[in-house]
């Protein structure tokens, strides 16, 4: 084998992974990626049933019921509009009316968030990033209380 | 006092940093050894200095002086003093303290032990590793002082994160930092060795111990970090994809594919400048890990608090060394002798082979993990990319590795001859088949995948076991020879065949946990009993404990199989008053390499409470898989020709540096 047929089948093969990485990731991002919403996209934007979203917002104080087999319905808003959430499992720990919280699932028909991921924040200090764009957007958000979720003393 | 000796040996150890950046380039350029040989001293001091401030730091911390203002905001004076030790680096201020105290310890470690190092490429590595250094500490001093006093002392502190108190923060964070930062030593030789326009093999054996050791810390670290998040997130998940995660995974995949190349370098002085730019990559992915995670690019339990100041300054470091490097490599690369090409099929197209999947799913993972940042900034669209998306790209990628995996050991250096490997690894691969077989036996067909995944990894595990065979001739020749064969084989072989049964192990454990792993989410009251693959648990009731700094709600069960009593499991629900705040601590019950795990959710009000139970079969397999990595690594490690400090292996490289002109 020759030095120039050598260098050929190096370069051919480094190329030939490469465009099946490439190929791997772009079908791998038309299929399994998931926008994130804020309610007043969701209502705004007629996001079709079916599909699979995130949602950021504070849980509607007075929305929250709990039904049998840990079954849960919630409401998700950012000040202007509203989404109902249906889960079943376990909420997370922080998980409490007037506090942000992240469902991902798929959007059913009526506009109802069938989710099957529900994020709370992890402590005090934390405010999931998402819930805060999405309040400053419906220009909700004080900055005052974005200080204090960064937790300086002076 | 104590803060302020700790502040000023920081100072002291800036000040020094900046003159080990510059005198001993000088003194490379003008030939002055005393120069030079100064580089070694600052390096040993700065160690110290830095080590004195560190040590001020933690003695605030277990004092408890809350005039410290890291000290109040993340400590509590009722927690226990290991959690005091703890928190030093459970905040930004102190982990980026860590940071550099690890950076000078490596930088020191190069000046005691690179005595047989050339003395420019010495005063030149030890200079760069200062760069490094000296950026940090600026960062640290100007924008996360951790010894800032606050005016009024207060009497009691803030207490640290709840989700922090845990042994898992004395091990994970330092282990991972010895990984990330052990790659600057890596980053130091690849920029000296370009400003010098010279390497040859000997670099590659004087990288390769480095990087082995920060590479073995970066396993463990990564592996710990996912079972402290398995048992403390209490939903039994081990590996999320999430950015945070994939920050620590890009460098550790660099870093792999690093290893394998200076094999290459070493022993056939080929695939020189590609070492180059990985050791170059591995270390900026370190920074860039450093970057998403501190700057608040990224929210997630890892960003302690948010400061735009902070985020731009490690911005600045971060364009400052990456495309510092990288310009230098562009500049200089072209400059260094090529290394020969070779035959495709051969050790050395093994491991190019290896270096081309390892960094392509790298590249993956990096697009999976900034794609949506990128996203974000450009259009203002936020997306989310998990598990699905990684599974995609980095799995299929992964499985060819793993399959070409056993192939590499086995072929020879120059040219190898694949149907002659084929027919060796014969055993390898019906070990794989009846793998496969058994699976389905035992699991039904479910899922397809999951069983030729369990193959795959067997037959991985086979090839590093019929790799060793092979080398000692068990089985061909008389006992007393293979004996003596394996005593005589290199340790660094041994290490090869034990790292890459580990990574066979882990995956197992992976596919095990993640296909087969039960669970039942259910609400229950006192006496009632829950049941999954074959064991039942019964709630006994609630308990309250009093902890040192918390009060807890202990659910007690009692766990049985086929009606015998095994155990109890005691999940629990710790409340901080001190942050008002509650952790989840999930009940682990081992059975075998499989695991039960019970953990709380919510009080009903009709008196039930809410629990997960999850039967996962084989995931302690994940982290004891990365255990036998790092034990290959450590094997490799100790192979007399990469030993830390060790002379000049042969009198070949001596008679070479003799030989070769004054430059």
């Amino acid at each position: 084998m020759t030095r120039k047929q050598r260098r050929l089948i190096l370069i051919g093969g480094s190329v030939g992974v490469l465009a099946l990485a490439i190929g791997l990731v772009l079908n791998a991002l038309s299929g399994s990626i998931v926008f994130f919403n804020s309610p007043t996209d969701v209502t705004e934007k007629h996001v079709a049933a079916g599909t699979r979203i995130r949602i950021g917002g504070l849980v509607k104080p007075g929305s929250l019921q709990r039904g049998e087999n840990l079954r849960v319905r919630f409401e998700v808003t950012d000040g202007k509009s509203d989404v109902a959430v249906r889960y079943q499992g376990i909420v997370p720990d922080l998980f409490r009316e007037g506090q942000g919280v992240v469902a991902e699932g798929k959007l059913a028909a009526g506009g109802t968030l069938d989710a099957d991921t529900v994020l709370a924040k992890h402590d005090e200090r934390y405010m999931p990033r998402e819930v805060v764009d999405a309040l400053k957007k419906s220009g909700r958000w004080e900055e005052t209380s974005g200080e204090l979720a960064g937790g300086k003393t002076r | 006092m104590i803060p302020e000796l700790g502040h000023y040996a920081l100072v002291l150890a800036l000040a020094l940093g900046l003159i080990q950046s510059v005198v001993p380039i000088i003194g490379a350029a003008t030939r002055d050894s005393a120069l030079m040989r100064l580089a070694t001293s600052t390096a040993l001091m700065q160690f110290a200095l830095v080590a004195f401030s560190f040590g001020a730091l933690t003695a605030c911390y277990v004092l408890s002086d809350f005039s410290v203002v890291s000290v109040f905001e993340n400590t509590h004076s009722m927690m226990p003093l290991i959690y005091k030790f703890t928190s030093v680096w459970g905040n930004h201020e102190g982990s980026m303290l860590l940071w550099v105290l690890i950076l000078s310890l490596f930088g020191a470690l190069v000046a005691a032990f690179g005595a047989n190092l050339p003395a420019t490429l010495k005063a030149h590595v030890l200079a760069v590793q200062s760069w490094v250094a000296t950026a940090f500490y600026l960062f640290i001093l100007l924008t996360s002082n951790p010894f800032l006093r606050l005016p009024q002392a207060p009497l009691e502190g803030r207490d640290l994160n709840p989700i922090l108190q845990d042994l898992g923060l004395a091990i994970h964070p330092p282990l991972l930092y010895l990984g990330y930062v052990g790659f600057s030593i890596s980053f130091s030789f690849a920029i000296a060795a370009l400003i010098e326009g010279r390497i040859d093999a000997a670099w590659a054996r004087w990288v390769r111990p480095w990087t082995l050791m920060a590479w073995m810390c970066l396993t463990v670290g990564i592996a710990m970090g996912s079972y402290w998040a398995y048992y403390t997130l209490g939903w039994g998940g081990f590996w999320f994809w999430d950015p945070v995660e994939n920050a620590s995974l890009m460098p550790w995949l660099a870093g792999t594919a690093l290893l394998h190349s200076a094999v290459v370098m070493e022993k056939r002085n080929a695939l020189k400048i590609w070492s180059i730019l990985l050791a170059i990559l591995a270390f900026s992915l370190s920074l860039i890990g450093t970057f998403l995670v501190r700057s608040g690019v990224l929210t997630s339990v890892h960003s302690f608090a948010n400061d735009p100041a902070r985020g731009v300054f490690i911005l600045a470091i971060l364009v400052l060394f990456i495309g510092g490097g990288l310009g230098l490599f562009a500049w200089r690369a072209p400059m260094l002798k090529q290394g020969g090409l070779f035959a495709p099929i051969s050790r050395e197209g093994a491991l190019i082979f290896n270096n081309l999947f390892l960094t392509t799913a790298c590249l993956t993972v990096f697009v999976g993990t900034l794609y949506p940042l990128a996203l974000e900034a450009f259009t203002g669209e936020k997306i989310s990319v998990g598990g699905p998306f990684f599974n995609l790209t980095f799995g299929p990628l992964f499985v060819a590795l793993m399959f070409a995996m056993p192939f590499g050991p086995l072929l020879a250096w120059k040219r190898g001859d694949l149907l002659g490997v084929a027919q060796r690894l014969m055993t390898a691969f019906a070990v794989g088949l009846v793998a496969v077989a058994g699976a389905f036996a035992i699991k039904g067909g479910a899922s397809v995948l999951a069983p030729f995944g369990v193959g795959l990894a067997f037959y991985v595990m086979a090839g590093a076991v019929v790799d060793l065979v092979e080398r000692t001739g068990l089985m061909r020749l008389p006992m007393a020879t293979v004996r003596s064969r394996a005593a005589g084989l290199p340790r660094s072989t041994w290490g090869t065949a034990v790292a890459h049964f580990g990574i066979a192990v882990s995956m197992l454990g992976i596919i095990s946990a993640g296909t087969w792993g039960t669970e039942r989410i259910v609400a229950l009251k006192p006496t009632q009993t829950v049941s999954l693959s074959g064991y039942d648990l019964s709630f006994d009731g609630l308990v309250e404990r009093t902890g040192p700094n918390y009060n807890a709600v202990v659910a007690k069960f009692t766990v049985r199989e086929g009606g015998v009593p095994i155990g109890v499991m005691e999940p629990s629900k710790r409340n901080f008053a001190a942050r008002e705040t509650s952790t989840n601590e999930a009940a682990l019950m081992a059975r075998g390499a499989g695991q039960l795990y019970l953990s709380l959710g919510d009080t009903n009000k009709d008196g039930s409470i809410a629990i997960r139970l999850y039967y996962k079969p084989m995931v302690m397999l994940i982290w004891l898989g990365a255990l036998v990595m790092m034990f290959g690594g450590a094997l490799s490690l100790s192979d007399r020709r990469l030993r830390v400090g060790a002379p000049k292996p042969a009198a070949k490289s001596a008679a070479k540096t003799a030989l070769q002109p004054a430059e």
